[in-house]
């Protein structure tokens, strides 16, 4: 029992290392990629290629003011940005990463833990991650920021929805909420993958998770033409850099969640082993993050409210009947 | 970019062209039918694709826009007017300026400044030389009324320093003698036009 919790320590301390260096690293990429896509170079000047640009912008996040504005709520203040990096840190403990490994002879499972409703936590604590905006927005005395935490929450709460909903197809294909069973029931290659039995799914998923990350086409919360940076704009320095480490590490949730549970996870790939084949799938939803990013405008907020209840959830929920018919049948 | 396309001041006569936009729907089923439309054509990934072939130009084929500024810079007209340079005479090396004071009497905000006086050949010679930076509008003016080609206007645009006085000496001006074969006749402002000889009429002799 030791040696089990000794281990669960272990693994939590090392997603959060390495997640919140790879979301570090992720605005360094964002960076570059939006740069060569607009045939720019982007950062060149700090470390080779600018790699080192993400060491200078933590210097400069750490070291900055820790502001508070002398009309905000103090406390909801201080704890709203540790709200949406937590819950997003604490969102992968349901996820596994990495397939099964031996390391020094023992068995390693790269999940913190394995709980039966694994995907309903990840998507529950990606739901409590609205609180981290909603509380920031309302708390700082800033028309900018009301309009953004009022954004938080009718964009956060819709597309909860289709999440909900599209992921309620394959989950009653494989009869279970727990990750890994929708790992296993991918096992067979390419040809038992989800997303070629819910197409439809995977689409609305994606759509979902590019507005639940607060990604481009909905960037709704922190539109600086419209809403300066929204609920962040009184933000400074280290609470504001948490907002983005919760970000991206919500933008990796996502890109794990879409791989495990449409496009096979960890299984081996040809010659690809398990443990490449879903950091390449995590990196191919990142970049598709990205590109989108550079090619898409963003949508009006009615816009953004017509395509989640006129268009979404009715698509998914006509996918759930039609799944629960063939199922039946 | 040539001369020509410097020259030409007639902004808004180019190729402009209206896209062809289509009309936009009024009623909901015609609404409707747009995002049906737009949606089976797949009309969103257009974009991903031309951002995808932008960065595959941009990292494969040489066509990154970047100019590292202080690195690379990109040329610039030979009409340009920037800093002032003085030239000198390739033959003889000495400077061109014979000291007329033309300059010193066109300049509109007063900022060109000389001192003349008869040397031991009883030629005229500059004995002091200054144009004040701070005043100056770069009008060109002066390299334009100069007779000798002597004052003519560089290309020298970074002018960032303690002080303006740093450039407007008449020796930090002139062209240094050891680059003197390298010196250029001007093609920028000021100096005559490739016509300038067929222009020449001869003067009437009852003038």
């Amino acid at each position: 029992m030791d040696g089990y919790i000794i281990a669960t320590v272990i693994k939590a301390i090392l997603i959060l290392a390495v997640i919140s260096a790879l979301a570090g690293f992720g605005t360094y990429i964002e960076r570059k990629i939006l740069a060569f896509m607009q045939r720019r170079l982007g950062p060149m000047h700090v470390g080779p290629f600018g790699v080192l640009q993400i060491a200078a912008d933590g210097i400069k996040l750490f070291t900055k003011e820790d502001f508070i504005p002398s009309g905000a709520n103090k406390i909801i203040f201080m704890v709203a940005p540790i709200i949406t990096a937590a819950t997003a840190f604490i969102a992968l403990a349901a996820v596994p990463l990495l397939p099964e490994f031996t390391l020094f002879g023992v068995t390693v499972r790269p999940i913190v833990s394995d709980m039966n409703i694994g995907i309903l936590f990840v998507i529950a604590m990606m739901g409590v991650g609205l609180y981290g905006p909603l509380l920031a927005g309302m708390a700082q005395e800033n028309k900018w920021g009301i309009i953004g935490s009022a954004r938080t929450a009718i964009q956060f709460l819709s597309y909860e929805v289709v999440t909900g909903l599209s992921l309620l197809a394959p989950i009653m294909m494989v009869g279970s909420l727990s990750l890994i069973d929708f790992n296993t029931y991918q096992a067979g290659g390419i040809a038992h993958w989800i997303v070629w039995t819910q197409p439809v799914a995977f689409v609305l998923f994606l759509i979902s998770g590019f507005a639940e990350t607060n990604r481009t086409p909905f960037d709704l919360l922190e539109n600086e033409a419209e809403v300066i940076s929204g609920y962040a704009t009184e933000y400074s320095g280290m609470r504001w850099g948490m907002f983005f480490i919760g970000e991206y590490a919500n933008m990796i949730t996502i890109g794990f969640l879409a791989s495990l549970v449409f496009l096979g996870g960890f299984n081996p790939l040809w010659i690809i082993p398990g443990g490449l084949a879903i950091i390449l799938k995590v990196a191919f939803f990142f970049f598709l993050m990205l590109w989108v990013r550079a090619a898409w405008p963003h949508i009006r907020p009615d816009q953004l409210m017509w395509l989640c209840w006129k268009v979404l959830m009715p698509l998914a929920v006509i996918n759930i009947l039609i799944t629960g018919l063939v199922m039946m049948a | 970019m040539s001369l020509d396309n410097l020259k030409n001041r007639n902004v808004g006569v180019q190729n402009y062209k209206m896209l062809d936009l289509g009309h936009t729907p009024e009623t909901g089923w015609g609404k409707f039918k747009q995002v049906l439309k737009r949606s089976v054509k797949l009309e969103l990934f257009v974009g991903l694709k031309v951002t995808m072939r932008e960065m595959f130009k941009a990292l494969f084929m040489g066509e990154m826009h970047t100019v590292k500024y202080p690195f690379e810079k990109l040329p610039i007209s030979p009409r340009y007017r920037a800093i002032h340079e003085m030239k000198r005479l390739l033959e003889s090396g000495h400077y061109r300026c014979i000291g007329c004071g033309l300059c010193e009497k066109i300049c509109i905000s007063n900022c060109i400044k000389m001192d003349t006086r008869y040397d031991e050949n009883q030629r005229k010679e500059v004995s002091d030389y200054t144009i004040n930076f701070g005043r100056c509008i770069f009008c060109g003016y002066c390299a334009e009324v100069c007779p000798e080609l002597a004052i003519v206007h560089g290309g020298r645009y970074e002018t960032a320093s303690e002080q303006r006085a740093s450039y407007s000496n008449f020796e930090d001006m002139l062209t240094p003698m050891d680059q003197l074969v390298n010196q250029k006749e001007y093609p920028g402002f000021g100096a005559p036009t490739p016509v300038a000889d067929k222009n020449i009429k001869k003067t009437p002799l009852a003038y």
